[in-house]
Formats: C-alpha cells, structure tokens, sequence
C-alpha cells in the first residue's frame, strides 16, 4: 500500500492546505490520555484547596484541612496542615497512651515493678527505646559496652553496685573513673612486675618471680595500688574501682589477645597511662524521672543485677 | 510510519450487548441450586450468632483490629499464615482437578462473577421482560416506558450491589452494630470506602461489564486452554450429528418436522399408546432428513439465544466459553420437542468426539494428571486438618539475644541470654513453666517469672539466661526450652537454642 494511499485512507488532517498541497497531520492525544489529564487539573485543585500549595506574600496559602496537637508545654496549637503538626500530633497520641504506664512506673516499687508481667513486658518495649535513645551510643544496643572505653551493662559486674538504688544513682548523678598515670612514677620493670601480679589474680600465665615482687610493690606506698583497689585487690564499689581478680575487664584489653604475653601488655598499658575517661553523664534534668526508673530496671534486667 | 493502524484500531471493540433468553433444564436447576446455596451462606452467614466468652458473639469475623480471625470455634492469629497458605493452594489444585476433569465448571457453575452476573440477568429479566422484549426496547427510543424500565433495573442492581458490598464489609465488623453504625454515620472510614468501592465494583461488574470481565479481564479464563486434554469433558457441539453432509437446516414439512408432535401440544403426561406413535413420527421424519443428508441441527439459534458470553457454541470449543451448560438445555429442549434423541450439544470428550465410533460420554480420571492433581488434594487437605486438630494452645518464639552473643561472668562462666514470647491462643488465662533439657537445671534463671500468667489473646516475655562452666560451654552448643502449660503438660511444646561461648559462636 502507497504512502499517498494510507494517507487518504487513515490520518486525518488538520484539514487547511498550503501552497497547494501542504496539509498537516492531525493525530490527536488518545481520549483517555485527555480525560486522565482533566482528571490531574481537578485534582490538583482540590489538593491546593485542601493542603498547603501556594508560596502568598510572605508565608503561603496554608489550604483549609488543619491540625490540632497539644504541644511539650501542654498549650493547644493549631496549624494548617504540615508533616511536623502531623508528627507532633502522633506523638502527643502516643505520650497519652503511654501515660498510665508511666504513672504505673511512678507509683510501684522496683520489685513491685520486676514482677509484674505486664509492668515487665513494657519496661522490656520502653526500656529498649529509651535506652537506644540515649545509653547505645556508648553501651552499644545491647548494653556489651567496649573494653578500653565503656563498660558492658550484661555481666555481673558492676563499678559501683548493681542494686536498683545504685543503678539509679548513677543515672541520676553520673559517675568519673579515674586513675592516676604511673608511667611517670615507676620503672618500666617496676610496672611490668605489677601487671604481671595482676595477671595472676585472674589466673592468666604469668612469670612467678615478677608477680611476688609485684604483690609487695602493689601492698607498699610506692605504688599504692591497695588504696583504691583494696588489699585484696578486689576493688572499691565507692570510688568505682575495679576488681582485679575476677575475668571481666574494662580498661585493659585482656581478652583481644591470646597470648600471655600480649594480655600482659595490655595489663601494663593501663598502669602506666593511667585513665581519665570513665565518664558517665548526668541524667537528671534530661530525661524525666519516670524514664529513668523505666532504664533502670531495664539496666538492672541486662545483667541481672545485685 | 502508519503501517499497521488498521491492526490498532481493531484492539478495541465496543460491547455488543447480549440480551439473554431464559431456558429451562437440568443445568438452569443446578445453577439456579449452586446460586441459592452461594447467596445464602453468603449473605446470611454473618448474621449467625456464635456464643463467645471474649469476643464478638458472630459465628465468621475476622477481627482484624484485635488481629484474630474468628471461624465458629476456631481462632486463627497471624501466625496460622500457612493454613491460609494452604488453603490457596488446595483451591488451586481443586481447580486444576476439576478443569481437568469436567472443564470450566468453577467459570460456569461456581465462579462469584457467574453468580452475580446470573442474577442481575434476572432482575433485568423481570423488569424488562424476556429476550423479544428486551431487545426492543434497546432499540425504541428514549421514552417514558424506557426510562422507568432501564432505570427501575439499574436501581436494582445498584441496591443488590450495596447490600453485597455491605455484607462483605460484616465478615469484618460485628453485625447488626455495622449496619446501624453505617446509616448513623458512625461507622468507621474503612466501612465506607469498602463499601462504595464493592459497590460500584459490583455494580459495573456484573451489571455493566458481565462477559467481558471473562474475556478481557480474568486470567484463569485465558490459562485453562492449558488444563484440557482431549479426554476432558466439555461442552461441546456433536458436528457430525448436527450437520450432517448437507449441513444443518431449518426444520420445514419433508424435512423432518412431526406435524402430530407440534399439534399435540403438551408433552409428558400423554399415554404410551400416543407417545409411540410420536416416537414414531419423529423416527420416520428424522430418517426423512438424514436421507437427505441433513444433520440434526435445525438451525434454530436458541444455543446462541441463552449463552451469556454471546458465542456460538457450534463454532466449536473457544475460550470465551464459560461452560455453563444453558445451550444444553436450551438444545434439548427443541429436541425433545421435535422428538429427536438429546445431546447435540452435551459433555463430552474431543477424544469421543473425534473418533469413529463415539461412545456414552463418561468421566475420564485415570489419567496422571488428574490422579497426580487428587493425591495432591488428599495430602493438602489431610495436612491441614491434621494441622488444625493438632493446633497448639499457644504460640511461642524463643530469640537468643544477639549483643551480646555471650556474656563472660566474672567468676569465668559463660552466660547467654534468650528472650521467650508465649501467645495465650486460648480461650483461657493460663500460666506457662519454661524448663530446659540439655543443660542443668540450675543454669537456668528465669528471673523473677519461674510461671508466667497470660491472659487469652496476649503475649507475655520472659527473659531467661543460662549459666554454664566453662567446661560445660564448651561442650554444649544447644539445648532445649520447654513452654509447658500448667495444668496441661500434654501442649508442652519445645524449641532447640543454640549456646554460644568464646571460639564457638558462629
């Protein structure tokens, strides 16, 4: 079939001819292409009508749906319809529906608290938000912590007591670890016979003549190690020092090595630099008092407590 | 550039609408049976009341706020997925079987778009009267008998598709609460949305698109081609009887009629004496035709007449065919009244058909196909029961907490961590023991919950740790939780965990 005849048979035309013979085709849009392109124009409309749309003088045209929240001051506030109002109001829904929980919170005892099923299963569910919130940066999520920076929340030691009380306490004033630099005081062999006595406590393989001369260095005034971490080496929860001869480390970085020699340089390490980065922050004023009983029996829940 | 345009716009072709006429017969009985039965469970089975401690009293609801789907003394949660799984799976093996057997019976019998549609073709029916009348009034003007008859229907189908679309919405809210909520405005959004959109969707469905939806719009209408075989049964037109060598042609005196036979009048309640001669007549007017080389078709169209996707069937098997058996009926009604034997059109096999010498039409099963489709039915359906009888009270995960994976104590044991999520599936508060086995007894520690009360629909959670040695660790790398129902020790169900120490975690 020719092109001229096709052409006659099937496209129109605009139907004006030029120069003679000069005509245009006329292919319109299809039908269903035109009416779903009114259909967007009306839809448009009514969106601008309803929602937020057009930049007006100095603020915009705001649309007639608006929304009502109550806001962290407990004034009502109502705006036009945007994604924060929206936000602020599912907040204010959610705070409302947690609210008897948390006056539950308020009013029951820790071990009231500990339990009961229901108050358990919510301290597990708020416990978690709250402390992803503000504990995981440091204590990671599931409360290991990280040797050398942050103690693990999940085993049975606790720096300054695993009670309620004390678990509170600590949330509530925050805590400073310190230990003095002993590079600057001692001898090098004087530091390496101390870390191998503390290897000892532990039962890590050590070199027997050093750790004796250690055990007297660590009992004597020179080195005067027994002052925070008591005669028997087994810490002060008061000032926060640790136990030297249980298996959980904190500073020195006993478990990354596999050799004796390496755990006992990591042991030497933390003599001589000594430590000024135990820091627990404040949290009181941060978060309310309900939140902070809520982490504390989900701290206490961790690692079992005392 | 404008080469094949033709093609194109043939893609499109307006609806041509088809006016039905009724018939009566063996398969207008069962479908009309198969429409009852449907519409009654359908529409009535919500309304069933069904006596619950702690639930909506509604034999079928599904609950989806209280996430719970309540099936007369069954409750099934989320986490039964898989007999709903299952269930989709038989109905699809339960539709090949049957396809293979007997064709499109679900399309033509079963299928809810038959179903409705049947039934707005009735109400159009006794509005607009039978076929003639409906046709002429398609074609006369827009004037007030037109108007009140075309609008009257259209009403009609509007109200049956609301209360359609308003039942569907009850199989998910208590009735009769629904029903008063929705015309006080009180009912939720959900309610309305459901309910305008199943009606329209119903409404254009089986009022305005009918047998298009089967050609253009359902796929299984366009995948069953693949689940005949020629032993399966169809509706099919017998050609070689219908047409003959001559072809078929219209019945005049000389070429078959029994002019008796049409003066008499009623059939069926005449003596034996004046049904043999009947008989008689017809023999000897059929034999009349076939020496003439006529089939026995007489041309009539009443097949064409009844079909509602507008085919004909002596075209051949064609995939617009719903297999609704009407043109059987309607074909031996005018046998019957001329006296010839039934079954031009009728179930039968393209084997059968096809061959020499036809046999009775019959079910043809001992096939692969088919026995491997039944087997699969039978092992499907009796897992599921098997499931649902054996169903659990309770549901529960065991999740070994993963930071960390273990947690070294400060005396050298190893301890992990496991979190157990009980869901009370009773209908009664329960209180749950969780034991281990594998590991001592005294590993275990379950805080302060050594039994955990839970009421009927919640979950509870559980904390449990489990203490070893460093010698018992590395030796053992799982164990077992137990979740015993107090009081039921035979629902104990039990879960393996892993344990993980330092070196053997993976």
């Amino acid at each position: 079939m020719s092109e001229q005849k096709l052409q006659s048979q099937t496209v129109q035309t605009t139907g004006h001819a030029w120069d003679g013979d000069l005509q245009e085709y006329n292919n319109p849009l299809p039908v269903w292409w035109v009416y779903t392109f009114y259909a967007t124009v009306i839809f448009a409309i009514v969106y601008w009508t309803i929602y937020p749309s057009w930049p007006f003088g100095k603020g915009w045209l705001g649309g007639v749906a608006d929304i009502t929240y109550v806001n962290s001051d407990g004034e009502t506030k109502t705006h036009s319809w945007n994604t924060r109002a929206l936000l602020m109001e599912k907040l204010n829904a959610a705070s409302v529906e947690q609210k008897p929980y948390f006056d539950k919170v308020a009013s029951m005892s820790y071990e009231q608290i500990a339990k009961d099923p229901e108050m358990s299963g919510f301290i597990q569910s708020a416990g978690k938000a709250l402390f992803s919130d503000n504990c995981a940066p440091c204590h990671q999520a599931g409360g290991q912590g990280k040797i050398g920076f942050f103690p693990n929340l999940t085993d049975d030691d606790w720096l300054y007591g695993g009670t309620y009380a004390k678990i509170h306490e600590t949330l509530m004033e925050g805590r400073r670890g310190y230990m003095p630099t002993f590079g600057e005081v001692l001898a090098a062999d004087q530091i390496d016979s101390l870390a191998n006595y503390v290897a000892s406590l532990s039962g890590i393989p050590h070199d027997a003549g050093k750790a004796s001369a250690g055990n007297v260095l660590f009992h004597s005034e020179t080195a005067a190690c027994f002052y925070c971490h008591g005669g028997d080496a087994k810490g002060r929860k008061d000032i926060g020092a640790p136990n030297l001869t249980d298996n959980i480390w904190l500073w020195a970085d006993v478990p990354g090595s596999d050799a004796a020699e390496g755990k006992i340089a990591a042991i030497r390490n933390v003599i001589a630099q000594g430590l000024n980065k135990g820091v627990m922050p404040v949290w009181a004023g941060r978060l309310s008092s309900e939140q902070i009983k809520v982490l504390t029996v989900y701290v206490h829940d961790l690692g079992g407590g005392q | 550039m404008q080469s094949g345009l033709e093609d194109q716009l043939a893609l499109y072709q307006k609806r041509i609408p088809i006016f039905t006429r009724s018939v009566k017969g063996r398969f207008r009985r069962f479908k009309t049976a198969v429409l009852a039965l449907a519409y009654a469970i359908y529409f009535l089975l919500p309304w069933l009341p069904w006596a619950r401690p702690d639930a909506p009293s509604q034999a079928v609801l599904f609950d989806l706020p209280g996430r719970r789907f309540l099936i007369f003394g069954l409750t099934v949660y989320p986490q039964d997925v898989i007999w709903l799984a299952l269930l989709l799976f038989i109905a699809a093996i339960l539709l090949f079987f049957v396809t293979g057997l007997v064709g499109r019976a679900f399309c033509g019998y079963f299928c809810f778009q038959t179903l409705w549609t049947d039934f707005f073709i009735w109400i159009e029916h006794r509005v607009q009267g039978e076929r003639p009348a409906r046709v002429r009034l398609y074609r006369q003007p827009w004037d007030r008998e037109k108007i009140l008859k075309v609008a009257g229907t259209h009403v009609l189908w509007l109200l049956a598709s609301f209360w359609t679309a308003i039942t569907f919405a009850a199989y998910f809210s208590p009735v009769p609460q629904l029903v008063i909520d929705f015309f006080t405005g009180q009912a939720a959004a959900a309610a309305y949305i459901t309910v305008t959109v199943l009606t329209l969707s119903t409404y254009a469905a089986a009022g305005l698109m009918r047998e298009q939806i089967c050609t253009y719009v359902c796929p299984y209408g366009r995948f069953q081609s693949v689940m005949y075989e020629a032993e399966t049964l169809a509706v099919h037109y017998d050609a070689k009887r219908g047409e003959g060598t001559q072809g078929r042609a219209v019945v005049r005196a000389g070429r078959g009629i029994a002019l008796e036979r049409r003066k008499g009048g009623a059939r069926g309640g005449d003596a034996p004496e004046r049904r043999h001669i009947q008989l008689s007549n017809a023999e000897r007017a059929r034999a009349e035709r076939q020496a003439q080389g006529y089939g026995d078709c007489v041309d009539c169209g009443l097949c064409v007449q009844v079909c509602p996707v507008g085919i004909d069937i002596r075209d051949g098997l064609q995939y617009k065919c719903i297999s609704c058996g009407l043109c059987i009926d309607a074909c031996n009604t005018i046998m019957d009244s001329f006296g010839f034997p039934r079954g031009l059109i009728r179930y039968d096999s393209e084997k059968n058909l096809a061959s020499q010498t036809p046999l009775a039409p019959k079910l043809h099963w001992k096939r692969l196909k088919i026995i491997g489709y039944g087997v699969a039915l039978i092992l499907m359906t009796g897992y599921l029961g098997y499931s649902i009888a054996t169903r659990s009270s309770f549901d529960r995960a065991v999740s070994q907490v993963r930071q960390p994976l273990y947690v070294v104590l400060s005396n050298g044991d190893i301890r992990n961590r496991y979190q157990v999520r009980i869901t009370n599936k009773s209908g009664t508060a329960t209180r749950y023991r969780i034991t281990v086995r594998g590991v001592p007894v005294q590993a275990l520690d379950l805080g302060n919950f050594e039994e955990i009360g839970i009421k009927p629909g919640h979950s509870g959670l559980v904390q449990a740790s489990v203490r070893l040695s460093p010698n018992e660790a590395a030796r053992i790398r799982q164990f077992e939780l137990t979740i015993t129902p107090v009081g039921r020790p035979g629902e104990a169900r039990s879960e393996r965990v892993r344990f993980d120490s330092p070196g053997h975690t993976s």
